[in-house]
């Protein structure tokens, strides 16, 4: 039986663990807010950007000169697996979801003979995966002093990722991060961006004329694509890690409280047993007299 | 005949412009064009320039590089990487886009220098364009 003293001092303790959790969790709330808001922004682009290009895809799809980017090398044998994930802790099971995706394809692709490369973005991905890829690591980039997410940020890692491809390091690039289904629920997805794959790319329905030609737009934007998709999967992935923390920070909240109230309970029954016993003690005292 | 048309300035972060409009200047890459309702469909990638568009309240424009524009029956739909209001362009942003131009330029592929420096003097024409002095270093 712990004493009062020590009880006390536990109820303090956790008392103020639950005023961190409950800031945190109010933190996460606003930054949620704001992170939906910049998801739900730039999709109209990339809604426009991937209908235009599924459109152009169908058309140039099947001719010789398709562009790299669209076609593939022909091979299939290196895999570039881009992780994403998020540069601080304390949000559930985000990162670990992720990393049990990508660690799961990686053991697949090794097992049939692949080669894998892994580039990391956000420190968390890169400590869990070093553990068991730590030779396969190509790369890392770090968003961690980035304070508002923006479209250079996703720039600047499509162009290491085609700078790559053009080097002829990787055949296929696939990313992996959480897709925002609710505050309470992210889906951990993988997405294949190179070789370029467009989800419901029927044939264009209007007749457009192309300036330059199809091939040449095609070739100018399939970059911007790589550029786009990273960005809207770093979006993802920002409104995801807050809604986690989110909940997560919820829960421990509540964890705190249950706490709270099961120390306060035993703190009073250890405090009435003590003035009980001094009691019995005066009083049996009081009788052998 | 409808005279007006729907216009949307699109940038990866955020959607910049949804109006009305009569007419859109376009800098496309294989030069300017006007779009105005009923032309016909057409998409185009853009050079760095001005896109000019005239509401009925008057003429707007905006500094866009990288994209394409999408011309339909419905109306103009412009998806640029970088797009701000030309009043808000500031001598910083175009030095700092020249730089880069020029960077590019300098770092170019062989295959690929004259389109670096058509990239570059597109950059230095659109800063002289909206009252700017583009420096060269």
């Amino acid at each position: 039986m712990p004493s009062l003293k020590a009880l006390k001092n536990r109820i303090t303790s956790v008392k103020s663990t639950r005023k961190i959790t409950k800031a945190m969790q109010m933190v996460a709330a606003a930054k949620l807010r704001r992170a939906q808001e910049a998801a739900e922004a730039a999709r109209p682009y990339a809604g426009r950007m991937n209908a235009v290009m599924a459109g152009l895809a169908v058309s140039v799809g099947g001719s010789d000169s398709a562009p790299r980017l669209l076609a593939g090398t022909g091979n299939d044998k290196v895999h570039l697996l881009v992780v994403l994930t998020s540069e601080r802790g304390l949000c559930g099971g985000f990162n670990s979801t992720i990393v049990r995706l990508a660690r799961q394809r990686a053991n697949e692709l090794i097992a049939a003979g692949k080669t894998v490369k892994i580039l990391t973005v956000g420190k968390k991905g890169r400590e869990q995966l070093k553990r068991d890829f730590a030779d396969r690591f190509v790369g890392h980039v770090d968003l961690g002093a980035v304070r508002r997410l923006g479209y250079d940020d996703a720039q600047g890692i499509a162009r290491d990722v085609l700078a790559r491809f053009d080097q002829g390091e990787f055949d296929v690039a696939t990313l992996f991060y959480n897709r925002f289904h609710s505050v309470i629920s992210q889906v951990p997805t993988a997405r294949q961006v190179i070789p370029a794959s467009f989800e419901g790319g029927q044939g264009a329905s209007t007749l457009y004329d192309y300036e330059p030609s199809e091939e040449g737009i095609l070739a100018d934007l399939l970059p911007r694509g790589v550029a786009t998709q990273i960005f809207t999967a770093l979006l993802e992935n920002g409104a995801s890690e807050q809604g986690a923390r989110m909940s997560a920070m919820d829960n421990a909240t509540r964890n705190a409280g249950d706490m709270i109230n099961r120390l306060t309970i035993q703190y009073n029954r250890s405090r009435q047993a003590a003035i009980t016993k001094e009691l019995i003690e005066i009083i049996s005292g009081a009788e052998a007299l | 005949m409808a005279d007006m048309m729907q216009f949307d300035l699109v940038t990866p972060e955020r959607r910049l412009a949804s109006l009305q409009v009569r007419e859109a200047r376009i800098p496309g890459s294989e030069g300017e064009l006007t779009a105005m309702p009923g032309h016909a469909p057409l998409i185009t990638s853009l050079r760095p320039g001005v896109l000019a568009v005239l509401t009925a309240e008057g003429e707007t424009d905006y500094v866009v590089t990288g994209g394409f524009a999408e011309v339909n029956a419905s109306g103009v739909t412009v998806l640029a990487e970088i797009a701000h209001p030309t009043s808000e362009v500031t001598q910083e942003m175009i030095d700092g886009m020249v730089a880069e131009a020029q960077r590019l330029h300098r770092d170019a592929h062989p295959g690929v220098v004259d389109a670096t420096a058509k990239l570059l003097a597109d950059m230095v024409a659109l800063g002289s364009r909206i009252g700017l002095d583009p420096k060269l270093s």
